[in-house]
């Protein structure tokens, strides 16, 4: 098999096999349901309170304000469903201009059936506009959801001061902490947020699984109704390997993550000086102060992502673009847009995410290999060579 | 990932005729970096008239890098009037066909390679005809139009997909909406009485019967004839090639044009000639 240097750890990883070892025999011998009467199913029930133990114990919340879900969609849409309808009578919500479509495209639904929407600027280094946001919370105010860390930037928001400013209005507050559980302290203890979300495939646990941190004494109205399960907050059969895998990933995550935190940044920023040294017209997007150690957004001008991304692919090397030619749509990443990256830079952004099981090979190679692919690239682009012989 | 064709990848990992020509006979340019792609055409033509050699640089995605590279090696040989009979669905044939979503990089390849050769022949690039439709991608109601009837489109996606209309703030999708079932009115109905007919109908009869009635005899000629705008029952034309130096063009306009437009569609119409630019 062809070498696969994957550094796009922000879309997913790989599930440790840990992780894997712990799931297995659910898929085997103990498939019990962990809702039924008898002592076989009952012990299922057991492995899912473990694995509420540990992801709960990540955050430093008590494992009965954890409900699982199956994905970081799902948080995300019942936390500010369940805000909205418990506040019938308000009818603002706030987001940030640079959210996931998770939220985001949920906020523009809810534009649609007559909510007002504010959306907090940030400014060129993808800083959240704090005084906008103060400026524009409001008495009929029913929800703020404003991410922790931005997925393509890696930029860190900050969230405590957020949170405590939205609380200190009486309003609730959600967080979309997918990008930043696991990979940095988050702490429930110390952020006075009423709402979390997490999801399992960013931090080694298999894709369908996530969980929604719900503090004790929030109003609540669950987004499945059904069964009893998760204490009548979430309906459905629960996802029993995936859950205790997702338990596992967040014992491994609170274990590793100051050392795979600090050997990600490492790589990220070997990586990050080699390019930028190396190549031209290059510029990082995000405000390196504040961002995830893992995280790169590096544009390089006169180009296009995609077909950056398919030169690196031939290579086996494996990363992510806001180019809007990567999605099918045709504007560029909303992110970078949101923060006044220009059109030059905006189209040929790369994001390089990274994990723990990257090595110092990967950056070399990486490093090797793309100042070859920008300058073919640039030499079929009529704005660089204009550029040049201006 | 885009499940792009072999020869999509191999024009793009190993693009053909990259580069500027010199001394170029025509040069096309369309695009623009906020648009996510922009093409720069060049060639060059023998004693025969022929392309001879053609040349581009792209900024794009994939496919319109690959796009590019076939639309080079698709027209050396040809003479211009070959050559402006390729349509952007023969460049997406060339490479075994594109995803829908990309079709707007073939697009590219066949405006550039009209701005070429009006630039070859020394008429001015046509102003964009029409009224913008799409301001996030600046498209008008003509290029909506002609891609819909061009290609029988059906869709707002499918229009997005094949010139980026409605591709950014979704505000025009209820106006492509419109477009798209006008150009299906018309193409169903036979040849309706030109008092109801809309603006966009009638301008799309002139066309096609300056198309099928009066190009082929003024090309036989070394000529050609342009559709530029339509007001009030005039229509404005623009002669290309050896009519526009014709001392003969006056009369070509009014005793040939004029009177087949008044035959085939309507006794009200009045030719003339459009400003040069």
């Amino acid at each position: 098999m062809k070498r696969i240097i994957y550094m796009d750890n922000n879309a997913t990883t790989r599930v440790a096999p840990e992780v894997v070892d712990v799931m297995l025999p659910f898929f085997g011998e103990v498939y019990g349901n962990p809702s039924s009467a008898h002592t076989f199913g009952g012990e299922v029930g057991k492995h899912i309170r473990r694995a509420r133990e540990h992801v709960a114990s990540l955050i430093h919340a008590s494992p009965d304000e954890i409900v699982f879900t199956s994905c970081g969609t799902e948080s995300d849409s019942t936390a500010i469903w369940s805000a909205i309808a418990s506040y019938p009578e308000k009818r603002h919500i706030v987001t940030s201009r640079v959210e996931h479509p998770a939220v985001k495209n949920l906020f523009e639904h809810l534009a649609k059936k007559g909510y007002q929407i504010t959306f907090v600027p940030v400014d060129r280094q993808g800083r959240l506009d704090l005084d906008y946001l103060h400026d524009h919370l409001r008495d009929d105010t029913a929800v703020v959801s404003i991410m922790w860390a931005n997925n393509e930037t890696g930029v860190v928001f900050p969230i405590e001061e957020i949170a405590a400013a939205v609380r200190r209005r009486g309003i609730v507050f959600h967080t979309d902490a997918v990008q930043a559980v696991g990979k940095i302290p988050v702490d429930v203890q110390q952020v006075p947020l009423d709402m979390l979300s997490l999801s399992g495939h960013k931090i080694h646990a298999p894709k369908g699984v996530a969980a929604l941190y719900i503090r004790k004494g929030t109003r609540f109205a669950p987004f499945l109704i059904g069964g009893h399960q998760e204490r009548n907050r979430r309906g459905g059969t629960e996802n029993v390997a995936a859950i205790v895998g997702l338990g596992e990933a967040a014992r491994l995550a609170a274990a590793k993550m100051k050392t795979a935190g600090e050997k990600s940044s490492r790589l990220r920023d070997r990586l990050e000086a080699g390019l930028v040294s190396r190549i031209p017209k290059t510029m990082v997007n995000g405000d390196p102060r504040h961002r995830l150690p893992n995280t790169t957004n590096i544009s390089f001008e006169y180009i296009e992502g995609e077909s950056i991304l398919l030169m690196m692919d031939e290579l086996g090397i494996c990363a992510s673009s806001g180019s809007a030619c990567t999605s099918g749509s045709l504007e560029p990443s909303h992110v970078l847009r949101a923060m006044g990256v220009p059109f030059t830079a905006a189209h040929g952004s790369i994001r390089f995410s990274l994990s723990e099981h990257n090595t110092e090979d990967d950056i070399d190679y990486t490093i090797e290999k793309l100042p070859d692919i920008v300058a073919r690239l640039r030499s079929l682009s009529p704005f660089w060579n204009a550029e040049q012989a201006a | 990932m885009w499940d792009y064709t072999p020869a999509v990848k191999d024009h793009f990992m190993n693009p053909r005729n990259v580069g500027v020509v010199e001394n170029p006979d025509g040069i096309g340019e369309v695009g623009s970096i906020a648009c996510g792609d922009a093409l720069k055409l060049t060639f060059k033509l023998d004693q025969d008239k022929r392309i001879t050699d053609a040349k581009f640089q792209t900024f794009g995605c994939a496919s319109a890098i690959a796009s590019s590279s076939a639309l080079t090696e698709m027209i050396k040989g040809l003479t211009l009037e070959e050559a402006e009979k390729i349509t952007n669905d023969d460049i997406a044939r060339y490479l075994g066909g594109l995803p829908r979503e990309k079709m707007h990089c073939s697009v590219m390849g066949r405006d550039a390679l009209e701005r070429a050769i009006a630039h070859y022949r020394g008429v001015a690039v046509r102003e964009k005809e029409g009224e913008i439709v799409c301001e996030c991608f600046g498209v008008t109601d003509v290029e909506i139009e002609r891609a819909v009837r061009e290609n029988r489109l059906k869709t707002v996606e499918d229009v997005t997909g094949y010139v980026k209309a409605g591709g950014g703030c979704e505000k025009c999708h209820d106006q492509i909406r419109e477009i798209i079932a006008a150009v299906r009115q018309t193409t169903a109905a036979e040849t309706p009485a030109l008092s109801s007919m809309t603006n966009i109908q009638k301008i799309k009869l002139i066309e096609e019967t300056l198309d099928r009635e009066v190009k082929p005899s003024l090309q036989k000629d070394g000529g050609d004839i342009e559709l530029v705008d339509f007001d009030n029952n005039t229509v404005f034309v623009q002669l290309r090639g050896t009519c526009s130096t014709c001392s003969a063009s006056q009369i070509t306009l009014k005793n040939y044009v004029e009177a087949k437009l008044k035959d085939l569609v309507s006794s009200e119409l009045v030719v003339e000639e459009a400003q040069a630019h």
